[in-house]
Parts: structure tokens; sequence; C-alpha cells
């Protein structure tokens, strides 16, 4: 989305263009064209347009794309910080 | 004497002359088989009679106009029209009503006169999930597919892994699938690929995946267009009114913190050198809870609304912009009500609660990766801290100076 820029440089988007068939499913299935198909093999054209959201690692037939998102919820943060993470939780059914 | 048999017999057949010579007793007597009697003894005429569709220990849903039968079954067809009962549903859940048990039954429905060559769309059971599609698909002959979300929507659920591979997998087998469509294929929402492997599907049903638009609106294109979807289908959008509408959930989450913030506003403003004045709470309380309401009309409604327009990539910042101007016209129209210390306590208790709710609306976009949400936070929450408790200090300390 061009007018919705978020941070720059955290996605945890990784890409073994090795492993990569060109099949061109990461492409049909992002929702932000993050990825793009030439020569037989996907590229990564908007780094930071990738919010994490994992459709192209569970689809990607090669397994070739990796993300690790985290949770990304204040509350369990801020448990985090107070209680550690192992006691950390999250807010319970109502919240996402 | 004629036996009652041969009584019945000849009585109920009626003028078509030959007896049921082959129905016994024992079998169901045709007045069983005619339709109830609104002929009563007294009184107005008696309500309307229970619908044929109905069944013991189940409620029929309104928007349900029959069924229809397949190779698996009775399958219910669905009214493609929104009614009011949709449309207030659809208000209330928006409100943040109840929206967590908004859901209909998960199975297999059927939209306008299928046959095992219609297509078959996949979705959740959040209510609001459903009815796009009944209302974008009007006049469309479609099998539609509901997966258990847990009432929750498509692109949460898949994050959340309810709507994943196995149910998808689960779902199709539950419907026995196989047997009511002649083809292959699931038609799957774009955004659904967070939880579904295409494919794991295939492997684990036989069924193969094509991923739809991300929009409900799209589907008729892109059954028209031969299942295929040009790029705007497969990107997701965040406009002013797709913004503006997430506007009352984030209000109605605030809720349960409505006594306490008015019990805090009250109490904080009354301490003062005579240690606690009423009047004080009264009136000092008056303007802190403003304060507050200021700070979330900042952070809950303006920063959403105002989002690409507001300098600053990261939520927190955005926030304590639209907080700062808050703050700064809340001040002048003070005016002289409140010394300077006030007004600086002031500023930095609307920045604060308004860079707080900001920050929070970044679960509510579609573009923050939780990644980057982390990082803004780390750094964020100890200034919103810090911010909150300077301008309590400052609120109390200005009585003594």
């Amino acid at each position: 989305m061009e007018k919705f820029r978020y941070l720059s440089n955290v996605t945890t988007l990784e890409l073994d263009v090795e492993a990569c068939t060109g099949c061109g499913t990461c492409e049909i299935v992002c929702p932000h064209g993050v990825f793009e198909i030439a020569a037989h093999k996907a590229g990564i054209v908007d780094r930071d347009g990738c919010m994490e959201c994992g459709a192209c690692a569970t689809n990607c037939p090669e397994e070739a794309i990796a993300v690790d998102p985290g949770v990304g919820c204040a509350a369990y943060i801020i448990q985090t910080w107070i209680k550690g993470k192992e006691a950390a939780s999250c807010g319970g059914v109502d919240c996402c | 004497m004629m036996s009652e048999e041969t009584q019945y017999n000849n009585g109920c057949c009626g003028p078509a002359k030959t007896p049921c010579a082959n129905e016994g007793l024992t079998e169901m007597l045709p007045i069983y088989k005619e339709a109830p009697v609104d002929d009563v003894c007294c009184g107005p005429p008696p309500g309307p009679a229970s619908s044929p569709f109905e069944r013991p220990g189940y409620d029929l849903c309104s928007f349900v106009e029959g069924f229809i039968d397949t190779a698996a079954g009775s399958v219910p067809k669905i009214k493609p029209k929104p009614e009011i009962s949709d449309i207030l549903g659809t208000i209330k859940v928006r409100l943040g009503i109840n929206r967590s048990q908004y859901k209909v039954a998960p199975g297999l429905y059927s939209m306008g006169d299928t046959t095992p060559t219609s297509p078959v769309l996949v979705t959740g059971n959040y209510k609001l999930s459903f009815d796009a599609l009944r209302k974008e698909l009007q006049g469309e002959h479609v099998w539609i597919l509901v997966l258990d979300t847990r009432g929750v929507n498509v692109w949460c659920a898949a994050g959340k892994k309810t709507f994943s591979t196995h149910e998808v997998i689960r779902r199709v087998k539950m419907a026995r699938l196989q047997e009511i469509v002649s083809h292959k294929r699931l038609i799957l929402p774009q955004l659904s690929a967070t939880g579904v492997s295409g494919k794991q599907v295939k492997k684990g049903c036989g069924f193969k995946v094509t991923w739809g638009p991300i929009q409900a609106r799209d589907i008729r294109s892109f059954l028209k267009a031969g299942l295929k979807a040009d790029k705007s289908m497969r990107r997701v959008t965040f406009t002013f009114l797709e913004r503006l509408i997430l506007v009352p959930v984030e209000l109605s989450f605030l809720r349960k913190y409505l006594l306490w913030i008015l019990l805090a506003g009250f109490i904080l403003s009354g301490i003062g050198p005579s240690l606690f004045s009423i009047s004080l709470a009264w009136s000092r309380g008056l303007i802190m809870i403003a304060a507050c309401v200021a700070g979330i009309f900042s952070g809950a409604v303006a920063a959403p609304v105002l989002l690409p327009w507001i300098p600053g990539k990261a939520f927190a910042v955005k926030g304590a912009i639209t907080g700062l101007l808050m703050g700064a016209g809340m001040v002048l129209m003070l005016g002289k009500a409140i010394d300077s210390v006030e007004i600086a306590a002031l500023i930095f208790f609307i920045i604060a609660i308004s860079s707080h709710l900001a920050m929070n609306f970044t679960g509510s976009t579609p573009y923050t990766s939780p990644s980057g949400v982390e990082k803004e936070m780390r750094i964020a929450i100890p200034f919103q801290a810090g911010a909150i408790i300077l301008s309590i200090v400052g609120w109390i300390g200005s009585m003594f100076v």
C-alpha cells in the first residue's frame, strides 16, 4: 500500500532463493505485493511492505520462505516485563 | 356392523373410491399427512403453524428459506437478500455489542440454484463474513462451506490458526462434499492463506485450493473471469471508511475502564493542602476527566481516522502528535482556570493516553507487522508510563505550590 508505510527494517521475512522454484504462489497470496517472480525465481520487491501475515511461508511448496512474527500485543509485552516470559499470557477470548 | 378399520378406509379415501386396502391402521393415517387445522373452537384465529423445517432441539435460522436434497443429505438454502435482523446484527457488532457470539453454524449451505458443478466458496462462521457473501453474491449459484472459526473473521482466524488447513479438511469431509459436487475445487478467501496450506488441503481431502479475491465484492467478477483475479483484488486497502467503521469497537474496549477513570479523576483532583476537598475534587475532577475524554478521542478516534495524514510511522508517535494538538486546544479553552503546572500536567496526560490508544490501534490495521509493533511498544510504553506519572504528580503537586 503506497499511502501506508510502517516501520522500516523490522520484518523477519526470509527467502531462500536457492530452494525457490518460481511457482508464483507467494506472489498470489501476499496481500501487499511483497514478492514478484522474475526469471523463474521469487524476489522480494517491497521488504518494508511485509506485515508478517505468514501467507507466503504457509503456502510455499518448497518451504523456501520463513517468517517469525511474535505476538505484537501490548498487554503481553507488559506482562513479560513484570512477570517474565513464562508467566506472561494473552488477554482472553474477546481480545484478538 | 362395519369394522372401524373399514369405516376409516372407506371414509378417509374420499371420492377416490378405492379403499386404502394396503394400509393397515398401524401405518400413518392419511389425516396426519394433511395440513394443520386452523379451525378452532372459539376465540380469534390461532397464530401461524410451525414451519415444516423445524426440528426438536434446533432453531431455524431466519436467513434459511428452505432445504435442498443432495446425495449427502439436506442442505440449507439461504436467502441472499439481507433482512432487517441481519442489518441490526451488523450494527450491534460494529458497536462492540456481543461481537464474540455473532456466529452461524459451520457446515455446507447453498445459495441460488446450486448444482454439482456450482463453485464452492469457503468462509468462517463469523456472521459478518457469512453475510458479506450473501450480500455480494445475490443471483449467483454457489455452495458456501462455513468453517468453525469460533465466530471470528477470516483473516484474524487464519492468523490464530482456527481458519486452518486442518479445519478446511475437516469440514470438507464432514459435509461429504465429494458426494455433492462433481468437481474438486475449493475457492478460499486470499486472506485465509495465512492459516491454510493449499498443498496440504489437497493431500488431506483431495480438493484443490484456488485463492479467491480478498473482498467478497470481487468474487462475482472473479468467477466471471474464469477464476482469475486482477492485481487490485489481491491487495488489501485501508480507506477512510474502513478505518472509521473500526472506531466504535475501539471505544467499546474502554468501557471497562469508565468507572476507574471517573473515580481516579475525582479522587486525585481533590487532594490538596487541606488533605481532601470535595469542591476541588468536583471542579478539578471534571477538568481531569475532560482531559481523559480528550485523550481518548485523540487516540482512539482522531488518530485512526486521520492515520495516513499524521506525520510519523510509529502509531505511538502519531497518537502523541494528535494528543499534543488536542491538549493545546483544551488548555487554550480553559484559559485562566488552570495554572502553568496544571497546564503541563494536562498536556502530558492527554499525550500519554492518546499515544497509548493509537499504539493499540496497530492491532486493527492490515499493514503493521508484529515485529514492528513490538519494537515501537518497547520504546513507547516507558515514555507513556513516565508521562502519566509526571502528569499525576504535577496535577496533585500544583495544589501545593
